[in-house]
């Protein structure tokens, strides 16, 4: 019989029955007796000063409750929005900011009104009646002229619009590396701004029991405790004080890692107001609110040799923050650290830049800063490549870090865990059928037909992360990961985890993980997550493909400890030295007499009796934490495959093909699930996603899902989709995180493909997104 | 978000309709599959202050053949149209034009009349409407669809006024419609249909200005014997489009004649 049965098969996702039939619990589907609707007020402006609000038409509406400026939550709620101290930057001006504005309001849709009603029309229609008298400010949009001294500020009478401004690495480090080279190459590379778009927005129901001074929330989070301890501190209370519950997540790509200021106000209402109070965003509040990706521009430039040898980057990042800090805004510097990519440099230089816009803030976005640094450095290498007339196959081959290589320390100090990045690159080139599909290319062009093809040989870091990395970067507490094994009387098992899923169907994979090392059937094992009342102390949430590199193996190990404690008792009941007891198939039996065993079952149920061990307590639970000693690095090698129309500059993908390295595999299917919609996401951002604002007045143009195009299934192309298998040394599963994957490698695969297919018309880069509208503009020379 | 309130009545006949549209004044609205007037109402860009239900009218849900007329009802539903022998048969490019408005959803739900009469400047049957001189039929007349669609959501019906019935001519020669649009579901960019009828070409072209657009130039050339190529640069004759977030006006401009000249090749059967 195999050691393994369920790790490594393709389980059906657990949770999927209750998600497809209609069976989950959203936040919508919460409700409590007496409950009040808030509808929010939300500045139309992107920069004004607030001179008055008159609420007295709102108040006297029909079924209004309450109506609450900024004023009202003085007493209510402390302190400013929490902003991570990541990459503690040499400039750092982190406006402050309070979840309602008072005076002066700095983007589209930040909040001035709260209006509380007995049902959620008649919130809406007293928001509608509240009259606000704004004067309108200049809204800064641009970047470059944010920079520029003695323009408008984003907040008025601030210094200047730099949030920070960090050199990594001066230009100094690079000197020699151009100093040889044969050429240079140097591009401005846009990062477009992009709206998370959840298929659940986000809500949040908040009841405050007066006289047990106990707050619940009910809110669709990624991260419930981090919640708990952000609300608890703005409200005074302890944080045993307050419960804060995330059922089923529809969906979060980052964008519900920090708190927002409903996640503040909603609870303070419902204490001001003694009753229950909901609110759900609507599909505007999201696209309008809720924190953007990307939002970035990159002035790249590289020095290489005739023969295609990489020798120097040097990379700044100017990105967009907002108009606030958010919460992990600045981690998005990681693109800098991460621009080498898969390959060997003499030297790289890189400075960050964050500015302030009057926009709404950024904050992580699937990837974030790791698919900008794939970008970057895979349109770059392609660029060399282009110049040097090589096969953008092999300019990668040439550079690629090599196997022997690992444990790889990078430029910046980072110590790469493991890698195969060849392996991976000609597993897709075959699968791809490179050799022919340049043939057809040749063929093609003759026809005047432009086919093109584009690699994207990623790498990424994740898994956050060490203790000694993350406690500085989040102002104390350690990314590290908890969980507790729960075992009843009859022998079935809950296991708590800290992470959380929004999509990623924890349910099933980390019940696999524990039946397989407990040897009980995948059914006895109930796992749970998303409550703070339950379960361990602290849970860290999900987000930088973290969950199973680090919650994972924080279960393991707690049922390490609880087979642990079981191999005592079972020496006991079976009268066998401790050391004799092996634990096999669900199983305590006696080394060499397969007889005397005693399932697990059983020592479960005999836990909890009197004949106990001298000095052992009953029970059968434990909880472990897992510090992991480094971030896990997976990688691989995507190929996109695509036909810009000659006429029309419509660009379609013909098909893709995905090939990456995860480590061990719990559950494919679910690895593959999460490819296929981190390459989906991708594509919309290289073909049609993008937030735009109006450049002069900061009115957000796409605020409908007309406007703000994700793809739909009918956009996206078949996918082949292959491993290779290099487990990571870093963690006894060998595993890594593959949950942003897709998303990291394939807008350069698209563009990449995109510029190869118009190369004989002498374009060498194109901007995301590309658009017919676009590419039909670069194609007739004029540009867009 | 949450429509502003607003009273609701249901007909059950034209009569009552149009009754009740005077009895609640200028600012009442049909209620047809509401796939148009919900979302405009949900983001309050509509506020009508009542809605005057007609889909139970079951006698405006019809397709019709009458000599060399298509009777199309009003309350038809895409689906049905997209699905109709009748229309395949006597008009086989309604029935292309059905199945690519928007998503299943769209299809069926949405209807004839209310794409008439909500006159979005991307609605397809309009275009169709126009270039094959179909008439619009109302409670009160019959107005004919060169006379009906005066601006961007603007059209000749008075505020009681309700449309009953979309009057199409049969034609079964060549046909295309060429729907340039990024996503499966989405409003045309750029939309051109081709009908080849009594030994001419009609042209229409959809979004490319603030109503649908009859291409006479271009209609014009190939009637003198122009290749398609060479007559489909006359598309973009007198458009003045106006720009948008998926298009720039020169290349709506653009996309006009391409498409034009692959509608007509496609409506041949060359590619
Ligand atoms: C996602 C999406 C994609 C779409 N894509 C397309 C597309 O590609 N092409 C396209 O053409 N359409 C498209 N539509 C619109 C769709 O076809 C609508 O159904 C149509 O525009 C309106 O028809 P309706 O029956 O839904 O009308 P409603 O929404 O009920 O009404 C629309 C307007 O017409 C008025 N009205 C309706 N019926 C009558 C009548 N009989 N007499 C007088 N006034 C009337 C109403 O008062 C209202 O002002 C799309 C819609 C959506 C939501």
């Amino acid at each position: 019989m195999a050691v393994s049965q369920l790790v490594g098969a393709k389980i059906h996702r657990r949770e999927d029955p209750r998600l497809i039939t209609g069976h989950g619990h959203y936040i919508d589907d919460f409700t409590r007796q007496g409950a009040a609707y808030v509808a929010f007020v939300r500045s139309p402006h992107a920069h004004a000063r607030i001179k008055s609000i008159d609420i007295t038409d709102a108040s006297k509406a029909p079924g209004v409750a309450g109506v609450y400026t900024a004023r009202d939550f003085k007493g209510q709620l402390a302190g400013t929005h929490p902003a991570a101290p990541a990459f503690v930057a040499e400039k750092k001006y982190i406006p402050e900011r309070f979840p309602i504005a008072e005076k002066e309001v700095c983007y589209q849709g930040e909040i001035v009104a709260a209006v509380l009603a007995d049902t959620k029309g008649q919130a809406a229609d007293g928001a509608n009646l509240i009259q606000v008298d704004y004067e309108e400010l200049p809204a800064v949009m641009d970047l470059e002229k944010a920079l520029k001294d003695g323009g408008p500020k984003v907040h008025d009478g601030a210094a200047d619009n730099v949030s920070w401004d960090l050199t990594f690495t001066g230009p100094d480090v690079t000197d020699a590396a151009f100093k040889e080279a044969d050429v240079v190459v140097k591009q401005r590379i846009l990062q477009n701004r992009l709206a998370p778009v959840p298929m659940e927005p986000r809500g949040v129901l908040a009841e405050y029991e007066t006289y047990d001074k106990k707050l619940t929330i009910w809110m669709s989070s990624q991260s419930p405790h981090f919640i708990r301890l952000f609300v608890s501190g703005a409200m005074g209370l302890k944080e045993s004080q307050v419960r804060v519950i995330s059922p089923d997540v529809g969906g979060g790509f980052g964008s519900k890692i920090s708190p927002y200021p409903e996640d503040y106000l909603v609870p303070a209402l419902s204490r001001l107001a003694e009753r229950p109070v909901k609110w759900i965003e609507t599909r505007t509040e999201s696209i309008q609110n809720a924190t953007h990706g990307r939002g970035q521009y990159y002035d790249v430039e590289v020095a290489a040799k005739t023969d295609g040898t990489l020798l120097g980057l040097r990379v700044t990042q100017f990105l967009d923050v907002g108009a606030y800090c958010g919460t992990f805004s600045a981690f998005q510097a990681c693109a800098c650290l991460m621009a080498g990519g898969a390959y060997k440099w003499k030297g790289i230089s890189a400075r960050t830049i964050g500015i302030l816009t009057n926009r709404v803030p950024t904050d992580p976005y699937r990837g974030a800063g790791r698919p900008e640094a794939t970008h970057l450095v895979e349109r770059m290498v392609d660029l060399v490549a282009g110049e040097l007339k090589m096969d953008p196959v092999e300019i990668r081959r040439k550079n690629f870090i090599q196997p022997q290589d690992f444990p790889f320390t990078q430029n910046f100090g980072l110590v790469v865990d493991s890698g195969d990045y060849e392996k991976a690159l000609d597993v897709a080139v075959k699968l791809a059928g490179y050799d022919d599909l340049r043939k057809k290319q040749a063929d093609l062009r003759k026809q005047g037909k432009y086919l093109g093809i584009g690699l994207s040989t990623w790498i990424e870091l994740c898994g956050f992360g060490p203790s000694a990395a993350t406690a500085p970067a989040t102002g104390g507490i350690a990314l590290v990961e908890s969980a507790q094994v729960r075992v009843t009387p009859t022998g079935s098992v809950i296991v708590y985890t800290g992470t959380h899923s929004h999509g990623q169907g924890h349910e099933t994979t980390f019940s696999q993980l524990a039946a397989d090392q407990l040897g009980v059937p995948y059914e006895s094992i109930e796992l749970r997550h998303g409550d703070t009342s339950e379960g361990t102390a602290f849970g860290y949430g999900t987000y930088g493909s973290r969950s199973l590199a680090v919650g994972g193996v924080a279960i393991s190990k707690a049922v390490g400890k609880v087979i642990d404690k079981g191999k005592k008792l079972a020496a006991h009941m079976l009268e066998a030295a401790e050391e004799d007891v092996v634990y096999e198939h669900g199983s305590f039996h006696v080394k060499g007499s397969p007889d005397k065993a005693k399932a697990f079952g059983e020592v479960a149920f005999a836990s909890y009796g009197m004949s106990l061990p001298e000095g052992m307590e009953q029970g059968l639970e434990a909880v472990a934490y897992f510090d992991p000693p480094n971030l896990v690095w997976p990688f691989g090698t995507h190929i996109a495959v695509v036909e810009v129309d000659a006429e029309t500059g419509s660009a379609k993908l013909e098909k893709y093909i995905a090939v990456d390295d995860c480590g061990n595999i719990i559950n494919p299917m679910i690895v593959d699930g999460q490819i296929h919609g981190g390459i989906a996401q991708a594509i919309g951002q290289a073909l049609y996603e993008e937030v735009v604002y109006d450049e002069d007045t900061g009115q957000l143009k796409t605020g409908t899902m007309i406007d703000y195009m994700v793809p739909s299934a009918g956009e996206i192309p078949p996918m082949s989709l292959d491993h290779t298998v290099t487990p990571s040394p870093t963690n006894d599963l060998g595993v890594k995180g593959i949950g942003e994957a897709g998303t990291i490698a394939a807008s350069a695969a698209v563009i990449n493909a995109i510029c190869d297919a118009l190369s004989p018309l002498g374009i060498k880069h194109v901007d995301m997104p590309a658009t017919p509208d676009r590419l039909w503009h670069m194609m007739k020379g004029t540009s867009k | 978000m949450i429509p502003a309130a607003f009273e609701y009545a249901r007909a059950s006949s034209v009569e009552e309709a149009s009754n009740l549209l005077s009895k609640f004044g200028e600012d009442a609205k049909v209620l047809a599959g509401g796939h148009s007037l919900i979302p405009l109402m949900r983001l309050r860009l509509a506020q009508p202050s009542a809605l005057v239900d007609i889909n139970g009218l079951k006698d405006l849900d019809h397709i019709k053949e009458d000599g060399r007329k298509l009777r199309v009802g009003a309350l038809t539903r895409h689906v049905t149209i997209q699905n109709s022998s009748t229309v395949k048969e006597k008009l086989p490019l309604l029935a292309e034009i059905a199945g690519e408005v928007g998503d299943n959803q769209v299809r069926n739900m949405g209807t004839m009349g209310g794409v008439i009469a909500h006159a979005d400047a991307a609605g397809d049957y309009p275009t169709l409407a126009l270039m094959l001189d179909a008439d619009i039929v109302t409670n009160q007349r019959t107005i004919p669809a060169n006379e009906f669609f005066k601006d961007l959501f603007t059209t000749a019906l008075a505020p009681d006024e309700i449309v009953t019935e979309v009057v199409f001519p049969v034609a079964t020669g060549a046909h295309k419609y060429v729907k340039f649009r990024r996503r499966l579901f989405d409003w045309a960019i750029v939309g051109v249909a081709a009908q080849k009828m009594n030994g001419g070409w009609r042209i229409g072209l959809t979004n490319v200005g603030p109503t649908p657009v009859r291409a006479t130039a271009v209609e014009e050339a190939l009637h003198k014997g122009a290749q398609p190529e060479e007559a489909a640069q006359h598309a973009s004759d007198e458009l003045d489009p106006a720009g948008d977030l998926r298009a720039s006006p020169e290349y709506k401009k653009h996309l006009a004649r391409v498409l034009t000249k692959r509608a007509i090749n496609q409506a041949e059967g060359r590619q």
